[in-house]
């Protein structure tokens, strides 16, 4: 499945908030069509990994490619174009913007990518409530929102940032089926998590953060022996 | 002859008219000034002298080219929202992120810059644009006389607020603008190229005013003055709506004026204060205005 040249490449990642050091040197590697899991303890740097990649803070160093282009010194308008879609934490739905309004809002980048109705019937809530405001919505109808609204636009990456936080069970097994669906069509997947049993079901690949920077990696088939590692890095 | 409450019907409606007609102008004006507070944060005091500016742009293509009303109506805002567009690029795009005020201290200054240079060539003295022969005239409604400028305006005004509402509000440009009202760093993430939305934006307010300019020349004289006469008023409009609220803007604005207008026929002495009394009771009584998200 996966190619020789990773699709996303970072090396020495370095990132700031204002004077504060939040990323030192974080180095990983995702291949075309894979779901690779950045698991660590909350504060450790996860989502400044992905809000660095996607360009949202600038005071960074280091390098990152995506598929062989550069997007270090890309303004930040132009990394969607590149093929990157990012699902931030805090989803994103807009308030003055009503669901259809919220699923069309990013702009196609490429093509490939799915069309409203295919989406509506992935996601058949969503059509339900199509006129209602967006954060109208449950947390979970608002994930879904917010995953969906990028699989129109073509991206060949999706950066998910704790797509499961705070949600029911129920909510959260529905998001795993979704994430093995858009794996089964081809979709490569950043996930950052803190509940590493779903990020295991969903997962090809797991790097561990700890301070700032990529503390150890390993594939889902080595999980068991890695258990002791994990319990340490994530306290459980 | 009918009254109503002991006023002559006809004295009566004719103060409605004028009531609309200033409220024509402040619901266009406060319409740009909302479109470019609610996105780019901005408190645009420039907003009378971009308005007094469409004014002496269409004036001095008439006068010195002899372009006439009709061109001058699409000439005039192209070109104060092009101006717009570059004061935006070259000043107020380094303002974004830092204390509002300097974007009102900025505006501000622009506004007395704008006024002293156009008081040095042209004096403070109204200059008069006549009416396009089209609209000259009036017509008799039967129970008052209807100057067809004036309804010109009012149906004209209806058409620009309504049409910038409905492009904001219902179309896909709209959808980016409110969306990066809301989130702008997440929406350029999503590959919008919002500094250039923020650009646009402000050229779109600007282009109102300058509108709003060209539609007023016939109806007031054309002086440097007529900018900072009307921004007070303009900004109790969108202090009423709800700062940021389009609807607000356009609602408030037609209302306000036919508020002033009927305080006119019934207590003139407070028509000059009456917006700026009910701005107070707002204030009071529900602070984001009646529009307002928190309204």
């Amino acid at each position: 499945m996966a190619e020789n040249a990773p699709l996303l490449r970072v090396r020495g990642l370095n990132a700031w908030y204002g004077e504060s050091h939040a990323l030192h040197g974080v180095d990983l590697e995702v291949f075309r069509g894979e779901t690779v899991t950045l698991l660590g303890r909350n504060g450790v740097g996860k989502t400044t990994t992905l809000r660095s990649i996607v360009g949202l803070i600038r005071k960074r160093t280091g390098e990152i490619a995506f598929d062989g282009n550069d997007l270090m010194h890309l303004p930040l308008h132009r990394t969607a174009h590149a093929g990157i879609g990012f699902v931030p934490e805090e989803r994103g739905i807009f308030a003055t913007l009503s669901v259809d309004e919220n699923l069309v809002l990013p702009p196609v980048v490429a093509k490939g990518g799915m069309s409203v109705e295919e989406i509506f019937d992935l996601f058949p809530n969503l059509k339900e409530r199509r006129n209602s405001q967006g954060t109208k919505l449950s947390g979970g109808e608002q994930q879904m929102l917010a995953i969906a609204r990028m699989l129109r636009t073509g991206v060949t990456m999706l950066l998910l940032d704790e797509p499961t936080e705070g949600l029911a069970p129920v909510i959260v097994q529905r998001i795993g089926e979704l994430l093995v669906e858009l794996k089964a069509r081809g979709m490569t997947i950043l996930l950052v998590e803190q509940n590493f049993r779903f990020a295991s079901r969903v997962a090809d690949r797991f790097y561990l953060m700890e301070h700032g920077k990529v503390v150890g990696g390993f594939p889902v088939n080595e999980l068991s022996s890695h258990m002791g590692e994990l319990h340490e890095v994530l306290g459980v | 002859m009918t009254t109503i409450f002991g006023i002559p019907l006809q004295a009566f409606l004719g103060q409605l008219l004028v009531g609309l007609i200033n409220g024509s102008f402040y619901a266009m004006l406060s319409l740009g000034l909302a479109i470019i507070f609610g996105m780019l944060q901005i408190i645009n005091f420039a907003h009378g002298a971009q308005y007094m500016l469409g004014a002496f742009i269409g004036y001095l293509l008439l006068t010195y080219l002899g372009i006439g009303y009709w061109p001058a109506l699409i000439l005039v805002p192209v070109l104060v929202g092009l101006f717009g567009m570059v004061i935006e690029r070259l000043a107020i795009s380094r303002l974004y992120g830092v204390d509002p005020l300097y974007g009102l201290l900025f505006t501000f200054g622009l506004a007395l810059l704008l006024e002293g240079v156009f008081r040095y060539y042209y004096g403070v003295s109204g200059n008069p644009y006549s009416v396009p022969a089209l609209l000259s005239g009036g017509t008799n409604l039967g129970f008052m006389f209807l100057p067809i400028y004036r309804g010109w305006v009012v149906v004209a005004s209806l058409i620009v607020c309504f049409g910038t509402w409905a492009l904001i509000e219902k179309t896909r440009l709209g959808s980016y603008l409110r969306a990066a009202t809301e989130n702008p760093r997440l929406v350029q993430a999503f590959g919008v190229n919002v500094p250039l939305l923020l650009t646009l934006t402000y050229g779109l307010g600007s282009a109102l005013a300058g509108l709003a300019g060209i539609l007023a020349a016939p109806v007031y004289q054309v002086s440097p003055l007529m900018g900072s006469d009307l921004i007070i008023v303009v900004f109790a409009v969108v202090v009423v709506g709800g700062m940021g609220s389009i609807l607000g803007a356009i609602v408030t604005g037609y209302t306000l004026g036919l508020a002033e207008g009927l305080t006119k026929v019934f207590y003139p002495e407070a028509s000059n204060l009456v917006i700026f009394v009910i701005m107070v009771v707002v204030l009071l009584v529900r602070p984001a205005g009646l529009f307002g998200r928190d309204a």
